[in-house]
């Protein structure tokens, strides 16, 4: 390896972003099914789909997570997040039966990351979905820790891809 | 939706992740400062409306735009950051002269000469030689201090 490569700032830890993160500046980017409840004057102009002259209470819109997360507040009802279909329980339930079988990458690039600023809107369903996001990664973790000490040749630059992709995409990886 | 060329040029560095210096997108940053400053404005002026004739239903889209000039901010400030960071390993990896094509994607800048300042020495080794209205190219960060105190000036094109 060699001294003073590249090192990008790193994502952050569970529910905090570092600021300076390009992933996850790329990740608070992400867009969320949300519902506004008040009425946001002259930004009617935003909303494609009405003429209105301003956003109405009760517009369904996709919001992207800096904005929700910036505008959310616990005690006002100023905007509400829906949980995108793969932190609801169904999905869990899949998760839960076998972490290993789905493809993330079809889920979305963020599936950690995104699970972990879910937490920040309140939803009675946080501790579910906490538990959810972490059972996956233990298990698919010691799926392919099973799979790297079985495999037959020694070429395991792949799975070096997969740890830094899944690692960085839970904010576990550091660049020490 | 806001803040829309913000991610783009943080996408565009992103992309490159092996740590290659990409062109500086100065037409990026610029339209992202053009946004930042409509978005204060707007706010400037619902805020003294909401203040003046008791309007506090505005208060919601002040917010909304607040969020947008942080994040247009946040993504200006890791942008540059990052930036720093890559020419940080390049000039490890090439010494003090980087190459003339690595030079190429930094962010220049033309400034005239306003006095006879005499030689100039840019710690790369090259002298530059700064006499009375002579006009130079020169990467932003070096010409920073000598446009503080007067000896150079920035030409507007």
């Amino acid at each position: 390896m060699e001294t003073h490569s590249y090192l990008p700032v790193p994502p952050g830890v569970g529910m905090e972003e570092n600021f300076l993160s390009l992933d996850d500046i790329l990740l608070s980017h992400e867009r969320l099914p949300s519902r506004t409840e008040c009425t946001f004057p002259r930004l009617g102009f935003l909303e494609k789909s009405s003429d209105s002259r301003d956003i109405q209470e009760g517009t369904k819109m996709e919001m992207p997570l800096f904005l929700a997360k910036g505008l959310y507040e616990r005690k006002r009802r100023v905007v509400s997040v829906e949980l995108p279909k793969v932190y609801k329980e169904g999905w869990r339930t899949v998760f839960n039966a076998d972490p290993t079988v789905v493809d993330l990458h079809k889920m979305g690039p963020y599936y950690y990351g995104l699970g972990s600023q879910l937490l920040h809107f309140d939803s009675p369903e946080n501790p579910e979905i906490a538990q959810a996001v972490l059972q996956t990664f233990i298990g698919r973790f010691r799926r392919t820790m099973d799979s790297s000490q079985n495999a037959y040749n020694e070429d395991t630059s792949a799975l070096g891809i997969w740890f830094h992709l899944e690692l960085k995409a839970t904010g576990q990886k550091r660049n020490d | 939706m806001f803040c829309e060329k913000a991610i783009e040029i943080i996408r565009e560095l992103h992309r490159m992740g092996d740590g290659q210096l990409p062109a500086f997108n100065e037409d990026g940053i610029r339209q992202v400062l053009e946004e930042m400053k409509a978005l204060y404005e707007q706010n400037q002026s619902d805020v003294n409306e909401a203040k003046s004739e008791g309007k506090s239903e505005l208060i919601p889209t002040i917010k909304f735009r607040h969020c947008c000039l942080l994040r247009n901010q946040r993504c200006i400030a890791a942008y540059l950051y990052d930036r720093l960071l890559r020419i940080r390993t390049l000039r490890w990896e090439y010494g003090s002269v980087l190459p003339t094509n690595i030079r190429f994607h930094m962010c220049a800048e033309e400034v005239r000469c306003l006095k006879d300042h005499g030689e100039f020495e840019i710690d790369d080794g090259t002298i530059i030689l700064l006499k009375k209205n002579s006009q130079h190219f020169l990467p932003r960060w070096k010409c920073e201090q000598l446009i503080r105190q007067g000896v150079l000036e920035h030409i507007m094109s």
